[in-house]
């Protein structure tokens, strides 16, 4: 009887193996898409950690002087030196600054009072005014931010500043360059990682289907659990490949080490890939063609995962519903999880929420799976 | 005679027989567009603060009152030490820590300068700089109440800094992103579909059947994006009457412009999407290589962080991106009234593209092998 | 339309086709008349989708010389192609159109006016009995009635020449003979008829016969002649002997 039941669990294995072998096969056939899956963690890993931040630099600025006298060109001077800002003085158009702002060509203007030096010397004070483009706030903020410092600065460094100074001296913790990668890598990875898993596998069985192989595997012995796990295990594989990759390129490109435990973001990275791998197969259970499961799958998951996840935007200002909705997006939760282990060196005492709820959410996606299969089999 | 209407019938009937992908792609975009917008919202409202007062004078509590007063700040713990503090920062509790020195009162009063502590959890790095920029407006205004109560009466010396933000002077983030996600949305839609069509045919085979026809090649790509580019358009209308019946945000600028424009866009991103499926041979590629594409111009498009920040030869790249014009015009028409003179440029560049990716599509499209 | 300079309809003179260092097609020669039933049969993989493919103006061949219709493989194919009808191995109609509609849209590329379409359209329905089903997308008929389907429509246009590849495949024998029924009808309006398949009794049916082994023509006659020839009573035999000594694709 034992030696049966061997025989049996040893038979099913090796048809889940041959099936495994099979779905291999299909992925490494497809070079363009391999390619495809590979070369887009590594872009955009690539792209977040050089050429995307929030830095400001070289950005122009029209310098409206109508001082032009020493005070306000020593002034000019100073915001050139700095290598925020490009001064264009010259080149004010005579149908004033809107216009400037309208053709997109500068986002910020400075405007200097005809009486700058003249009223220094006299009253010890004037008011210079900045304007921006607000269409994007956060350059606005950071100009003005960074022109006011260059400004006080200047006067105080003219001798005309003010008793009673309160400084604050600022320090930026984790990431005192306010470099993009730190955040966004995690955030990329959490995105990318989702994306890529269940756009691969929300095709796997919707193509069976449409192709019509999908009735010969329903007639050979294997159970419906068998077909779904052998469908995630390469794509498994090949995802886990992936994020070593991505580890590999933000340690080294990147110079961003992992401050925690290696073993501990591998275990977790797995987990978050299973649920993605999950998902995906449920889509591809619960549609009828390739074309709607990759409709669902990108245009449905694209921006949501963009946005909601918390790396762009912080979730705690998002209105309650959204904020639910948030919570159901997986990557949301690894996001975290690798921010934490990779940038703070976080352990798993303090990872152990966001890791149930990676692996509630794997069971129940994954439960629904088997009912849904199920009940397509009975429809049959 | 031209078989033009006889092949554009055929595709309309495709894309209405198939609901699923007509409701995907319509209505899916539009109810993100509704809602994701809400999700955007960098204004900090609750910045987690704590604060580690070794001074405890009036100054000190008044300056801490102030911050905490301004709704921007919530105080989550009078911490004994910064090694305290910095706990919290760990765990998440906090997002800032603001140190006030032991005699803040004293030096301040006598030798007229003093120094506070601010330390910003900075991973997220647009979050860490917003919340030290309040913190330090909030400083320097609470400054100034206290020079005028030690002076009364003088005024503060020095150049004084006013600013204001023109087009979107209540600062409203989703004002100024609503424009560059429904760039996104018509560029994923445009883009997909017509990437995905005419692989469906090299799948199903029927292409075999097209290309022993006498149709041509610049008729059957035609019939392809035309009506790609018709729902790309309904897409991008009911966008603009979501961004005005939800946000309130009315086109400033000449909508004939914007539709113009973003129907030369969609041509790029369409002719994009064909020259994809004519490289594809099924649609798991095609969808994987548009949405690689599609992921890169996103990004690269200034669209989530500014063209400005990044390094020179990324701006000169970021040109080549349809996605980085489309933001552009669309920020400049909508909210800035621009006319055409001011987006001549992007206009050019995008026909170009558009011209281009086309005609590459067409010549990579062969009928015969 | 064009005038023929040939009295016959398609001429190879020595077409080859190579992949690589894979030929194909080699150096095949025959011509085919106007209006007769030609068949080109061979095993699998011997090369008759390659070269029906350099045909039709879907492949353009390596070398050797070539017309259809009268009309250059290498440098006319668009011209090629509005004298042909095709239906291919794949079943080749778009399923999420209906009778009607693929009807209309096949017809309309080839410039067929609108109120011909329709009458024609009328009568092909009522002749292929599928009056009740002219409304239902085509993914729903039986596959022998798609095919039927699929084969008027390639004739439609009233194409000089026809060219069938495997069209019966899968197809019950009542439908088959059907289906032939309907190429004899298309011959008598004059239209050839180049047809490949694997059913060695449908070969029978043609004036003349093909064998193409190895990428290579191994025999053309017609059916008569060839069992003669090979001293049997069957083509199956026929075709037996030939195949037997192929080095490539299994018989």
């Amino acid at each position: 009887m034992a030696t049966q039941g061997k025989k049996k669990r040893s038979a099913h294995l090796s048809h889940l193996l041959s099936f495994v072998r099979k779905e291999f096969r299909h992925m490494l056939r497809d070079r363009k898409t391999l390619l495809i899956l590979f070369g887009m963690p590594v872009v955009q890993v690539l792209l977040f950690g050089f050429v995307l931040s929030n830095e400001v630099k070289e950005t122009r600025i029209i310098v409206v002087d109508q001082a032009k006298d020493a005070v306000s060109q020593a002034l000019i001077e100073k915001i050139e030196a700095s290598s925020y800002f490009t001064v264009l003085t010259d080149s004010l158009p005579p149908t004033g600054i809107t216009d400037a702002f309208r053709s997109g060509r500068i986002k910020a203007a400075l405007v200097l009072p005809v009486d700058l030096q003249r009223d220094l010397l006299h009253d010890g004070r004037n008011t210079v005014q900045i304007l921006t483009d607000a269409t994007d706030i956060n350059l606005a903020q950071t100009i003005e931010g960074y022109l006011t410092a260059i400004i006080t600065d200047f006067s105080l460094a003219d001798g005309m500043a003010a008793p009673y100074v309160i400084a604050p001296e600022t320090r930026m913790l984790y990431n005192p360059e306010l470099r993009g990668a730190p955040n966004f890598v995690p955030g990329v990875m959490a995105m990318v990682l989702l994306l890529v898993c269940v756009m691969m596998t929300a095709v796997a069985i919707v193509r069976e289907k449409e192709t019509g192989t999908m009735e010969v595997l329903l007639v050979s012995p294997m159970r419906p659990v068998m077909v779904i796990l052998a469908k995630a295990i390469p794509y498994l594989i090949l995802s886990f490949i992936n994020l070593l990759a991505i580890l590999l390129l933000s340690t080294t490109a990147l110079d961003l080490p992992i401050k925690g435990c290696l073993p501990l973001l591998l275990a977790e990275s797995t987990l978050f890939i299973t649920t993605c791998l999950t998902l995906g197969i449920l889509i591809s259970i619960v549609t009828a063609s390739q074309q709607t499961a990759m409709f669902i799958a990108l245009i449905g998951l694209l921006l949501p995962t963009m946005m909601l996840s918390g790396f762009m935007f912080p979730i705690e200002n998002m209105p309650m519903a959204l904020q639910a909705l948030a919570y159901a997006t997986p990557s949301r939760w690894y996001y975290v999880i690798v921010k934490d282990i990779m940038i703070k060196g976080a352990g798993i005492s303090a990872l152990w929420q966001e890791t149930a709820v990676l692996a509630g959410m794997t069971l129940l996606l994954f439960a629904l799976c088997l009912k849904m299969f199920n009940i397509r089999l009975d429809e049959r | 005679m031209s078989v033009l209407p006889v092949l554009l019938r055929k595709e309309f009937l495709q894309i209405f027989r198939n609901k699923a992908i007509l409701m995907i792609s319509v209505a899916m975009p539009v109810l993100q567009f509704i809602v994701l917008p809400m999700a955007v919202n960098y204004e900090f409202k609750n910045i987690n603060l704590a604060v580690v007062d070794h001074d405890r004078s009036d100054l000190s509590r008044r300056l801490i009152d102030r911050i905490t007063g301004s709704g921007y700040f919530r105080l989550v713990d009078h911490a004994a030490s910064y090694a305290q503090a910095y706990a919290l920062i760990e765990s998440d509790e906090a997002d800032i820590i603001l140190q006030v020195p032991s005699g803040f009162e004293q030096r301040l009063v006598r030798e007229g300068m003093e120094e506070v502590f601010v330390a910003v959890n900075a991973i997220n790095g647009m979050k860490a700089g917003v919340g030290s920029a309040y913190l330090t407006s909030i400083i320097a205004g609470y400054n100034r109440s206290v020079v005028e109560d030690l002076m009364p009466g003088a005024a503060p010396a020095g150049i004084a800094v006013t600013s204001s933000g023109l087009f979107n002077p209540e600062r409203n983030y989703k004002i100024s992103l609503l424009p560059s996600i429904l760039a996104i949305m018509i560029t994923i839609v445009g883009g997909m579909l017509s990437a995905l069509n005419i692989v469906k045919e090299k799948e199903t085979g029927t292409i075999e059947q097209i290309n022993v026809t006498p149709i041509r090649k610049r008729d059957f790509i035609l019939a392809k994006s035309i009506p790609f580019w018709i729902l790309a358009n309904v897409v991008f209308t009911i966008g603009l009457l979501v961004i005005y019946l939800f946000y309130g945000v009315v086109p400033q600028g000449s909508l004939l412009l914007l539709y113009g424009f973003v129907g030369v866009y969609l041509l790029a991103v369409m002719g994009f999407g064909l020259l994809v499926s004519t490289y594809c041979t099924s649609q798991q590629q095609a969808m994987f290589v548009n949405f690689f594409f599609i992921m890169i111009f996103i990004f690269m498009g200034g669209l989530f962080t500014s063209l400005n920040s990044m390094p020179v030869w990324a701006q000169y790249v970021a040109r080549f991106n349809p996605l980085t014009h489309v933001n552009e015009v669309m920020q400049l028409v909508t909210l800035k009234e621009s006319t055409l003179r001011d987006i001549l440029p992007n206009l050019l560049a995008v026909a170009a593209m558009a011209v281009v990716l086309n005609v590459w599509a067409v010549l990579n499209y062969r009928k015969t092998s | 339309m064009s005038t023929t300079a040939t009295p016959h309809s398609i001429v190879a003179e020595g077409l080859t086709k190579r992949f690589g260092d894979f030929v194909a097609v080699d150096a095949v020669s025959f011509h085919v008349n106007k209006g007769e039933i030609f068949g080109f049969l061979g095993a699998n993989g011997a090369g008759k989708t390659t070269a029906i493919r350099m045909l039709c103006g879907l492949s353009i061949p390596t070398s050797g010389k070539g017309t259809v219709a009268g009309f250059d493989v290498y440098t006319q194919t668009e011209r090629i192609k509005r004298n042909i009808g095709y239906m291919s191995q794949k079943f080749s109609l778009y399923e999420d159109l209906s009778v009607t509609e693929n009807i209309e849209f096949f017809a309309g590329i080839y410039g067929l006016s609108r109120d011909r379409i329709r009458t024609k359209r009328e009568e092909l329905i009522a002749k292929l009995g599928l009056v009740q089903e002219a409304d239902k997308l085509v993914g729903a008929l039986p596959l022998g009635w798609k095919q039927k389907l699929a084969f008027s429509v390639a004739v439609f246009h009233q194409p000089q020449i026809v060219f069938l590849d495997e069209p019966t495949g899968g197809v019950d024998p009542v439908t088959r003979r059907q289906f032939w029924d309907l190429i004899y009808e298309a011959a008598d309006v004059g239209i050839t008829v180049f047809v490949t398949t694997h059913y060695l009794d449908e070969a029978e049916y043609c004036d003349r016969v093909s064998i193409m082994v190895d990428g290579r023509i191994a025999a053309l006659d017609t059916p008569t002649e060839l069992k003669k020839q090979f001293g049997t009573g069957t083509m199956d035999s026929v075709f037996y002997e030939l195949a037997r000594g192929a080095k490539r694709g299994g018989a």
